[in-house]
């Protein structure tokens, strides 16, 4: 994660100009920071009661006219500047760029889901070609979440029934952070994805596989992808580490323990249950919040996502499936 | 000597008249503040869904709402007569006054009862959309105010039954009379706004 | 001694035939239905400072989690409901009440030359009220909130905690909170001695009177917020409900209504009380009193029209960003002009540090850096980066905690003597001081680069290149934890033990010190007749009372 006042290569344009007011606020700041905080500890030690005598000499002075009104106006003036500086980069983040690509950004409890103008979807990762502009089209599905790129100083809340924008445009390729930063819920901390910014040529080549790649997958490739795609990977991990809700590697043939002392085998029909109807069954020690899948994934689907976590619970597929998760991590 | 009443022997019966009208006009001050939130609620909402408003509108009973605006501009009525009659020291005439203040309030809230149940026969609830959640959190807050209104003047009544007000003394009556009348500005804003504007 | 004033009043006789003191009376009944004014700023007091431990606790616990960037200690939704008790604790059973209802209620008929506030019984009531909502939120917790003291919709419409309970004690803390504004803005206007013009007046009154302004018209707004929260869950009204035609955002506003104006709630009293402090330990005038005076009416003003500052990125309007951009600004004014003129009081005067004064001049001192930060949020495109992140919490804590609460701890400290009869001991409230203000800066300071950095609020893990500045915090939490300890332990050993206090130990113009230590029930045997500006120091010496 690049630092502002590091290297001077900034991830974007908009870093740079923000990271300039907050420059010039901190000089300025700085400059009545001392001034006043030194005034008032030079006078504090200055005018100290040196011997224990009531009669020391105090002025009486009381008021000021000139000085009073001169420490009205400079202030005044000052946080004019502030304002007028903040509005102008303000507005210029806030402008759409001329030729900005539209991508839909569907954010909900606890991932967010990017669609491309050419079809594509990507969940929890948005791909980028450096030097392009871009506009966010941004919708929550459930409650507020927020879009914050420290990198480059942008944020937005996502609202929940009606669409919120966010113009960025990434001039420098890498990796980046996008944190939650609307209070969400139990999955907030972790609501994370990543911004990579590819050159224009790479990203080209990305497009091109990733829309391939959904054209032909074998059952399990495609529970997989199901998965990826409907956000349940934002609690469920694959890997053993528990998140949100339980992991999913062993899952098929575990025998759970329920809330309620129950405990049950989980087979295709609990594995089904658990998706049209969560709240069923909650495994003890977890919270109840995982939301209904029903009409948004089919019976296909969820055979797909079955076959899927059967390869989760075997020996080689476990170890396949293990190599797999961590080509993906990138950090 | 102190004024009477427990807990003013503190002041002298002038400043406690004066305090009394400061406090009762600072409360309707909240009061104002407290409806004004809704009423912004309802210009938001109005605004956003004006076909809304128009359609729901003609559901509501326009008979039983200006009855009831006619009951509680009498109410207001009776409680100035009170007022009035005590200041010439009329106690009985008070005591009148505000029985009628009272049984005209237990009137309007009795329409109101009859009003409710049949938006409830025809299916219409506060969940049913926008229009109906204000209508019934605005009148059923100002339904309130008329239940504590009625509460507090069945206070002074009692009161005034023990003889407890003069031509010297009648402060509880005017600040409870006071807090009446701007029950009754209320709901002279709500019976347009929800009733008559299409 | 006579038995009744000479206004009339009657006056409560002790053993040995001389006005009681107002602490005299034992028994719970006493205090449960007690009318004057002192005992029931002592209840708020003692509530406020419990419930400050309580919050205080919370934090430490918040604190303890954040050292550790994975899921150690306790899990996400208990870290969620700690977050949200921290915050709805401090906020309405701590900073809210404390100065007002406790410092206010003690001070205000006093400081004005009365015998108590304008409705006594009103006054008794309001603390009932107050304790009263503060059950109904404890029962709450039976599915404790989880929400953030913010209770945005739709997360707070829909979770499974108790929110609806929640609202209604909230409801009903606010409604004391209106009522005793209501109750000082008429003792204010009414009672005050002869003499007793609006421009000799001590300042902390001002800061009062423009505070109980606040919070009579800015509450009712919070009120009918939380009410319509109460009913989204219970009947599934939806102004605040997407799903329904409501918006979210408009719970944003009407909350927010409130919850702005209420930050001058909590400053303007602690203002008051430094405005009173920093003359009596400087020997002078205050400099520029009228200034003062009208500068807290300007901040109760202007506050009333800033509240979308906390909104910039939630999805309102550009144009509502600029305006609420260029207004706030113009609030940091009247403030900036406090500052200078306390300051200015010490110029050629002859200061001393007595533990008010050391809080007094650490308030200036933090409240006005934390009042710079707020430069980057008030600016609009720096506030896109910092919002809701860990540069807005070390903002409100430097203003809160380093501005309020020292406020307040200057005033217990100033006051101390006359409500108790007693005493504080001096090294111990310096340690105390010490380790509050070392442990409070390593604590907060370290925030504003957490947050800057990119690290969102509410967050109960985080990746791994936050957390060196996390544990730096943590460490401060212990000493700052400490210092209130000590600071705590001064007051319960002032109280038993302290020295006997005299009438005036601080050698005060203003009119409570002309009352006994601790006053007697009813304040003052006759009615002062002022005929003097109360910060006449360079005038006149104060007689030092015996």
């Amino acid at each position: 994660m690049t630092n502002a006042y590091a290297a001077g290569e900034a991830a974007s344009r908009s870093a740079l100009q923000i990271d300039a007011v907050f420059f010039f606020i901190t000089a300025v700041s700085l400059f009545f920071f001392f001034l006043v905080e030194g005034l008032l500890i030079y006078f504090a030690i200055r005018y100290r009661r040196k011997k224990a005598s009531e009669d020391a000499a105090t002025s009486d002075v009381k008021s000021h006219l000139v000085l009073e009104i001169v420490w009205v106006i400079i202030p005044s003036l000052v946080v004019l500047v502030f304002f007028a500086y903040g509005y102008v980069v303000y507005r210029d983040v806030t402008t759409p760029a001329p030729g900005s690509s539209d991508i839909n950004v569907v954010a909900r409890q606890f991932s967010y889901e990017f669609k491309y103008p050419d079809g594509n979807t990507t969940v929890d990762e948005l791909r980028l070609p450096a030097g392009k502009p871009v506009k966010l089209i941004m919708t929550s599905q459930d409650v507020l979440h927020g879009f914050f790129l420290p990198d480059f100083r942008l944020k937005q809340d996502v609202v929940p029934g009606q669409y919120t924008y966010l113009y960025l445009q990434p001039d420098k390729e890498g990796t980046y952070d996008i944190f939650c930063t609307q209070y969400c819920g139990v999955g907030h901390s972790t609501m994370r994805a990543k911004l990579v910014v590819m050159s224009p040529v790479d990203y080209a080549k990305w497009a091109q596989a990733a829309k391939t790649a959904g054209a032909v997958m074998s059952l399990p490739e495609k529970g997989r992808d199901l998965l990826s795609k409907s956000g349940c990977l934002g609690c469920h991990s694959i890997d053993g580490s528990v998140k949100i809700g339980p992991t999913f590697k062993g899952l098929y043939g575990r025998e759970s323990h329920l809330e309620g002392d129950r405990e049950v085998v989980a087979d295709e029909d609990y594995i089904r249950e658990s998706i049209y109807d969560p709240g069923a069954k909650i495994v003890r020690g977890f919270p109840n919040v995982m939301p209904t899948f029903k009409g948004r994934l089919s019976d296909d689907d969820i055979a797909a996502i079955i076959a899927y976590l059967k390869t989760l619970s075997g020996g080689k597929s476990e170890r396949e499936e293990e190599k797999k998760e961590k080509g993906e991590r990138k950090k | 000597m102190a004024a009477e009443g427990s807990g003013h022997a503190h002041m002298d019966p002038a400043q406690a008249y004066d305090a009394a009208k400061l406090g009762i006009w600072t409360f309707l001050a909240t009061e104002v503040l407290l409806f004004g939130g809704l009423f912004t609620a309802y210009i938001v909402f109005r605004l956003k869904f004006p076909e809304m408003f128009r359609i729901d509108h003609a559901h509501l009973n326009r008979l039983m709402g200006a009855t009831n605006t006619v009951v509680l501009i009498c109410s207001s009525l009776t409680v100035a007569l009170g007022i009035a009659a005590i200041r010439k020291g009329k106690q009985g005439l008070l005591r009148l006054y505000l029985a009628l203040t009272i049984l005209l309030a237990a009137v309007f809230l009795g329409i109101k009862y009859v009003e409710w149940n049949e938006k409830f026969a025809h299916g219409l609830f506060p969940d049913t959309d926008v229009f109906f959640s204000l209508y019934f959190v605005m009148t059923g807050l100002h339904g309130l105010h008329v239940l504590g209104g009625m509460l507090v003047l069945g206070g002074v009544l009692a009161l005034a039954w023990r003889g407890k007000f003069s031509e010297r003394y009648y402060t509880p009556v005017e600040v409870s009379g006071l807090y009446w009348h701007f029950v009754d500005l209320v709901w002279i804003y709500l019976f347009p706004l929800f009733y008559l504007i299409g | 001694m006579a038995e009744t004033t000479a206004d009339g009043a009657a006056i409560p006789l002790n053993g040995n035939g001389r006005s009681k003191g107002y602490l005299e009376e034992k028994g719970f009944w006493s205090w449960a239905l007690t009318l004057d004014h002192k005992r029931i700023g002592v209840l708020y007091l003692l509530t406020t400072l419990l419930f400050f431990l309580v919050g205080g606790i919370f934090g430490l616990l918040i604190r303890i989690k954040l050292m550790y960037p994975g899921q150690e200690i306790f899990s996400h939704h208990v870290y969620n409901v700690i977050f949200t008790l921290h915050g709805s604790i401090m906020i309405f059973l701590f900073i809210i009440p404390a100065i007002p209802s406790g410092l206010g209620n003690f001070f205000i008929p006093l400081l004005i030359g009365a015998r108590d506030v304008a409705f006594p019984r009103l006054n008794l009531a309001s603390y009932w009220i107050f304790v009263a909502g503060i059950l109904i939120m404890l029962a709450s917790l039976l599915r404790p909130m989880d929400t953030g003291w913010t209770f945005y919709t739709p997360y707070s419409a829909k979770t499974a905690a108790d929110v609806t309970l929640l609202s209604f004690g909230i409801f009903l803390i606010g409604m004391s909170s209106i009522l005793t504004g209501l109750n000082f803005i008429v003792t204010i206007h009414k009672l005050r001695a002869p003499g007793m013009d609006w421009h000799r007046l001590p300042l902390f009154i001002w800061g009062m009177y423009s505070t109980s302004i606040i919070q009579v018209v800015a509450t009712p707004v919070v009120g009918v917020t939380f009410l319509l929260l109460a009913m989204e869950r219970l009947f599934g009204i939806g102004f605040f409900d997407p799903a329904k035609g409501g918006d979210p955002l408009l719970f944003q506003h009407f909350f927010w209504f409130y919850s702005h104006p209420v930050v001058y709630v909590m400053i303007l009293p602690a203002m008051g009380i430094i405005s009173e402090v920093v003359p009596v330990f400087s020997r002078k005038p205050i400099f520029g009193y009228k200034a003062i005076a009208y500068s807290s009416l300007a901040i109760a003003f202007i506050g009333f029209f800033v509240w979308g500052h906390h909104m910039f990125v939630s999805g309102m309007s550009k144009t509502a960003s600029i305006i609420f951009s260029f207004l706030t600004f113009f609030v940091a004014v009247p403030t900036a002009v406090k500052v200078f003129n306390w300051i200015a009081t010490l110029y050629k005067g002859s200061i001393t540090f007595e533990s008010p004064m050391l809080y007094a001049l650490t308030f200036i001192f933090l409240f006005t850096f934390g009042g710079l930060t707020g430069m980057f949020l008030g600016a609009l495109a720096t506030n896109v980066h910092v919002h809701d992140t860990y540069f807005v919490v070390a903002h409100f804590h430097y203003t809160m905690m380093g501005g309020t609460v020292v406020g307040f701890l200057a005033g217990l400290h100033y006051w101390f003597p006359k409500m108790t009869g007693r005493m504080l001991n001096e090294k111990l409230a310096r340690l105390g001081w010490l380790l509050t203000f070392i442990g409070f800066n390593v604590t907060f300071l370290t925030q504003f680069f957490l947050g800057y950095k990119g690290m969102p609020r509410r967050w109960a893990e985080y990746p791994a290149q936050f957390q060196d500045l996390n544990i730096v915090s943590t460490v401060g939490s212990w000493i700052l934890g400490a210092g209130i300890l000590i600071m705590v332990v001064n007051f319960i050993r002032g109280y038993y033990a302290g020295e006997p206090a005299p009438a005036n130990p601080w050698k005060s113009l203003t009119l409570e010190w002309q009352a006994a230590s601790p006053p007697s029930t009813e304040n003052f045997e006759k009615i002062p007749v002022v005929t003097d500006w109360p910060y006449g120091y360079a005038k006149r010496k104060p007689e030092g009372n015996e």
